[in-house]
């Protein structure tokens, strides 16, 4: 696994980030930074810039403003005399292999095995052979909990079997970074907790940086070391899991979490 | 290039009265000479033609995503301007034009073209049918251009084009008679060069309009089977 930089240099850090689109500005003046196997769960209410960030960190998203750095290195722009200047294509696919990403929406290839799907990127990205790739595609089925769901078509499994191979996928290609974006929303009630405790899992037995959007605060209080409170584009709270969910300084905070709770 | 071959059989003899518009006969004798026309023109320039068609326009589609917007821009324009102007025209302008070139040739490149334009629109509905999250899980697993297109938008794509694909395909053959324009002995043409030899039209002109659609049915009923067994398995 590639981990050229030193500890100290942050996994992720945003530098004056700025997201539009068109006149509607989602992110304003963004800056944080995550650690080496930090695990940082953005909160807040819909429409306040968290997925957003997840998308740009995967470049699934036009940065319009500003630099987002992965190990110290440029993801998007770079500042050149003084100008803001797009990195080549193959320094941002070098940044990019390093992060993985799950999604509401699975986004598994439904004409594809869940082997397949598995095993398709660790083979053409990383080179790795198909014995190697297969042989570790297993193992993360049997972590998921799927071990024999192999050769099935994504289509023929429920949303939480999807999930699980969805997860597998992305950790099939040794991520530094995991983002989880929203993962249970689209799913039933009853297997939330499955998919949760994979994730866990995954957290207990790895050094991944995670960056977490969820609902699921109970969630969010066990496997993250930090809570970052979202609102109008802006971090307007963060802190330890205990401190935010036990005693939120900010009024926003407070309002958010009486109402995601109080159903809870 | 086929030449039209001048039917040698005697004229039908008139039997009996002036009200026998079928001779069974005729029909048999002359059967042959149709089907092989059939084969060796119609079907050939068919089959050749589709898959030019296909070929080209899954390329057509394809270069329409991905190139540079003003080289995007001409191609559509010259896929526009072909689609919008008779076949009838594109056959005479390269058989006038191209003197040297066979005229079962030009066929070939006329209908693969001229319908390759028609199918690049379907597949552009297939590939713009491909959910966003498909595209976004690739980026996200960092898969190259072209493992992109060939392992997860092209399958996914020609799912929902086969049936008008194989449409496409049916009305192609269905214009092989225009082919006459350049002088190519297809099906119909030899049906006509046949009656005008026997002053017997009815059998020739029918037996080659059967042959069509007893090629034609079975192709949809086919296209129709390989749509279901492309569905999703669920």
């Amino acid at each position: 696994m590639p981990t050229p930089t030193d500890p100290e240099v942050p996994v992720i850090e945003f530098v004056d980030v700025q997201k539009s689109f068109g006149d509607n500005i989602v992110l304003k003046d963004l800056n944080f930074s995550v650690r080496r196997g930090e695990r940082v769960t953005l909160i807040g209410p819909s429409g306040s810039g968290k997925t957003t960030i997840l998308r740009l960190v995967m470049t699934l998203e036009e940065l319009t403003g500003g630099y987002i750095f992965v190990d110290g290195e440029p993801l998007t722009h770079r500042e050149k005399d003084g100008k803001r200047v797009a990195v080549s294509s193959k320094e941002q696919k070098k940044l990019r292999t390093r992060i993985g990403m799950v999604f509401q929406q699975f986004n598994l290839f439904p004409n594809m095995t869940v082997l397949e799907n598995i095993i398709e990127a660790p083979i053409y990205v990383l080179g790795q052979s198909k014995a190697e790739a297969t042989a570790k595609a297993h193992s993360l089925l049997e972590q998921v909990g799927l071990p024999d769901k192999a050769d099935q078509h994504p289509l023929s499994l429920s949303g939480g079997q999807q999930q699980r191979v969805a997860i597998a996928r992305a950790l099939a290609m040794d991520p530094e970074i995991l983002l989880l974006d929203e993962v249970t929303s689209a799913l039933d009630p009853e297997v939330v907790g499955d998919v949760l405790n994979i994730l866990r899992n995954v957290a207990d037995t790895t050094n991944v940086t995670m960056l977490i959007v969820t609902h699921e605060m109970s969630f969010a209080r066990d496997v993250s070391h930090k809570v970052m409170m979202f609102d109008g584009g802006r971090v307007i709270e963060e802190g330890a899991p205990e401190k935010i969910f036990s005693d939120p300084s900010h009024q926003r905070t407070q309002q958010f979490l009486s109402a995601v709770l109080g159903d809870a | 290039m086929i030449p039209v071959m001048p039917f040698t059989a005697d004229p039908a003899p008139a039997t009996g009265s002036t009200g026998n518009v079928w001779n069974w006969d005729f029909a048999i004798e002359i059967f042959p000479a149709i089907l092989r026309a059939f084969i060796e023109v119609t079907l050939l320039v068919t089959v050749v033609g589709t898959v030019i068609a296909a070929l080209l326009g899954l390329v057509i589609a394809i270069l329409l995503r991905v190139l540079p917007r003003p080289l995007a821009f001409v191609l559509r324009w010259a896929a526009n301007f072909i689609r919008m102007t008779p076949l009838v025209v594109q056959l005479l302008v390269l058989y006038y034009g191209f003197t040297w070139m066979d005229p079962l040739t030009i066929g070939f490149i006329v209908f693969g073209i001229h319908y390759a334009t028609y199918m690049s629109e379907v597949y552009r509905a297939g590939i713009d049918s491909v959910p966003k999250g498909q595209w976004e899980a690739t980026k996200a697993l960092s898969m190259s251009a072209g493992r992109t297109w060939r392992r997860v938008v092209i399958p996914q794509a020609l799912r929902s084009t086969i049936p008008s694909l194989g449409n496409y395909a049916i009305s192609m053959f269905k214009d092989t008679p225009f082919l006459f324009v350049i002088s190519v002995a297809e099906m119909v043409r030899v049906a006509q060069t046949i009656g005008a030899q026997t002053f017997r039209y009815t059998e020739a002109i029918t037996i080659a309009g059967l042959i069509f659609l007893a090629a034609s049915y079975p192709t949809a009923l086919l296209i129709n089977r390989l749509e279901k067994r492309l569905a999703y398995a669920n």
